[in-house]
């Protein structure tokens, strides 16, 4: 793979609809499950696709590339926005969504890297992903290789303190081809971070520990792409971007309601939640 | 004269050869390197050394993601907070992908001596047995300990090679050979069969010879690998022999007794003595005199040895 990589180097437009198509398939998927994610799947969606559409040097033909970027879905229970962006990018047929969660289904209720072609860590113990993206981009030091990892983390993630103890060792080793987005969307399963346990002042901490800090719109691919630009042209240090979005994005009824965390809709609500999203950006 | 090598600076000196040989190999530590022989790694490759400070969980992470990388991380630190402290994340980020990782965890059991209970591991063996697609391993002398890392550096997936403190017997010479999921017939015997494993095995060799002196002949069987464990040689002594004693420096809750008991109760079920520690924490002391106190002498295996003995059907 060059250094150009085989990314598609999505426009603007391009990766807004690859997030609103997630979405829909997001909603389905999780309606045909009968359970999953819905909340914290949405707010990832335009995170997920400009990853996947213009950032990630990723070829679909070939997921076990050596010299592929890595991500890590440290959240693991928004498998379903990662798997419907590596559906659409075409890792696997967008057919097999719907089989997500079912007896013998190569898409688990969590991310299985044994199982899923295109995804590169089993995750969903929640706290880990920042410590295996940082396992892997030291890897790529070790082996000379140029490949750039990413993970995603939940702002209600970061209560657990193996997350500090990875971002104080991506730090330490200097892991400038490691990038951590926070999906801060504010809400975790018992209620508002806030409530629940505060992460802020999340600029603040993450500075201290030694990372360059973007704060950007979780829904603006221009806003994600700029950071994950600056972050490429940073040395010597890891780069974080605090990414605000909201829970249950682009559905009325699910937008900024933990309750939407981990229920699946029923049918009258699938229809009006992809009656909203079919207006969306299409 | 008996030489005497502490297993842990057995996995020093092989993983420093391995390094040389094979640049895929890394080394991680938690800020014990001195402690644990990583730090003859580090000062040969310090560039393919990592410590992670005193953040287990972290170091395990790390070794996942570098082994899902393509190379081949070993990790170590005491076992009580490489096996306890990172219980959850090795299940799930390591076991669970059947990633390449091998955890070597030094300062196993009692024989750690002073620092007292917070750092004597008698669990370990339990938690990793329990964990699917985990290798233990409980090598008993330093010839044995490296033949383990060789095993764990070419063989594929998670190990837990479980090392002590103390310099101990070597009891193998150049010839021994080792294969994980395989039992070793060092002695054998009609009367009994004796299994152990790490530094209990040189006094259950010793606890044969006593009970040889009184007319028992016991057979004894190297329990190295307790995960995969070889339930074939041991049913064939079990029922040769018609009496087992299991012998480790853990506790008698999921170890190698546990192992033993659960393929005998299954398959020959046998009159059975478990020598261990007896569902308790440890406590400050010289090793040998911890070891003496708690019954892990040739003395306590053989006391065990003739009770069992004395219970199989006339």
């Amino acid at each position: 793979m060059s250094d150009e990589g085989t990314n598609t180097y999505m426009s603007e437009a391009e990766i807004k609809a690859l997030a609103n198509g997630a979405r829909r398939d997001i909603i389905r998927m999780v309606a045909a499950a009968g359970s999953g994610h819905p909340g914290g799947s949405l707010s990832a969606a335009e995170i997920l696709a400009t990853l996947y559409g213009t950032e990630m040097r990723v070829d679909p033909a070939r997921p076990d590339d050596p010299e592929r970027d890595r991500f890590v879905l440290s959240k693991g229970h928004a498998a379903p926005a990662l798997y419907a962006v590596l559906a659409a990018r075409g890792f696997f047929p967008r057919a097999e969504l719907t089989e997500l969660r079912r007896l013998g289904s190569r898409l688990q209720g969590h991310p299985d890297m044994r199982k899923t072609p295109g995804v590169d860590a089993s995750t969903g113990s929640l706290g880990q992903g920042l410590a295996i993206a940082g396992g892997l981009a030291l890897a790529a030091r070790v082996a000379g290789r140029s490949y750039r990892v990413y993970t995603l983390l939940g702002d209600g993630e970061v209560a657990e303190g193996m997350v500090w103890e990875a971002a104080m060792a991506a730090a330490h080793y200097r892991l400038d081809n490691l990038v951590a987005i926070i999906d801060l969307n504010g809400l975790q399963i018992d209620g508002p971070t806030a409530v629940v346990m505060n992460p802020e002042p999340l600029e603040a901490k993450w500075a201290a520990f030694g990372w360059r800090v973007f704060s950007v719109d979780g829904h603006d691919p221009a806003s994600l792409q700029a950071a994950f630009a600056a972050a490429r042209q940073t040395r010597d240090q890891p780069s974080v971007l605090l990414a605000r979005t909201v829970k249950g994005k682009g559905v009325s009824f699910m937008e900024n309601r933990a309750e939407w965390h981990g229920k699946a809709p029923n049918a009258e609500q699938t229809a009006r939640a992809l009656a909203e999203l079919e207006g969306g950006a299409a | 004269m008996t030489e005497y090598i502490a297993t842990r600076d057995a996995y020093g000196q092989e993983l420093l050869a391995l390094g040389a040989e094979n640049p895929r190999i890394v080394a991680l530590d938690a800020d014990l390197s001195g402690s644990t022989k990583t730090s003859l790694f580090a000062r040969a490759y310090p560039e393919r050394f990592f410590n992670m400070g005193i953040a287990e969980q972290d170091m395990m992470g790390f070794a996942a993601g570098l082994a899902a990388g393509g190379l081949i991380p070993f990790a170590s630190t005491f076992a009580v907070f490489a096996a306890g402290r990172a219980l959850e994340p090795i299940r799930n980020t390591i076991a669970y992908p059947r990633l390449n990782v091998k955890i070597a965890a030094s300062h196993a059991g009692l024989s750690v001596g002073e620092d007292g209970a917070s750092h004597q591991a008698l669990e370990d063996v339990a938690w990793l047995r329990a964990v699917p697609h985990m290798t233990v391993l409980v090598p008993a002398d330093a010839v044995e300990t490296r033949l383990a890392v060789r095993a764990a550096a070419t063989e594929p997936g998670p190990f837990y090679l479980r090392l002590g403190r103390p310099a101990t017997p070597v009891l193998f010479g150049p010839d021994y050979r080792f294969a994980v999921g395989r039992m070793n017939v060092l002695r054998e015997g009609r009367d009994l069969t004796i299994v152990a494993n790490g530094l209990m095995l040189a006094p259950a060799l010793r606890a044969a010879e006593i009970l040889a002196a009184e007319g028992l002949t016991a057979a004894v069987l190297n329990g190295s690998s307790v995960k995969p464990f070889d339930a074939e040689t041991l049913l064939h002594w079990a029922a040769r022999t018609g009496a087992v004693v299991t012998a480790e420096e853990h506790s008698i809750v999921g170890g190698l007794g546990s192992a033993a008991a659960e393929i005998l109760a299954e398959g020959c079920p046998v009159p059975l003595a478990r020598v261990g520690i007896r569902d308790s924490f440890g406590e400050s002391g010289e090793p040998e005199a911890l070891l003496a106190k708690y019954g892990l002498t040739a003395e306590g295996v053989a006391a065990a040895a003739r009770s069992a003995a004395a219970r199989k059907l006339k």
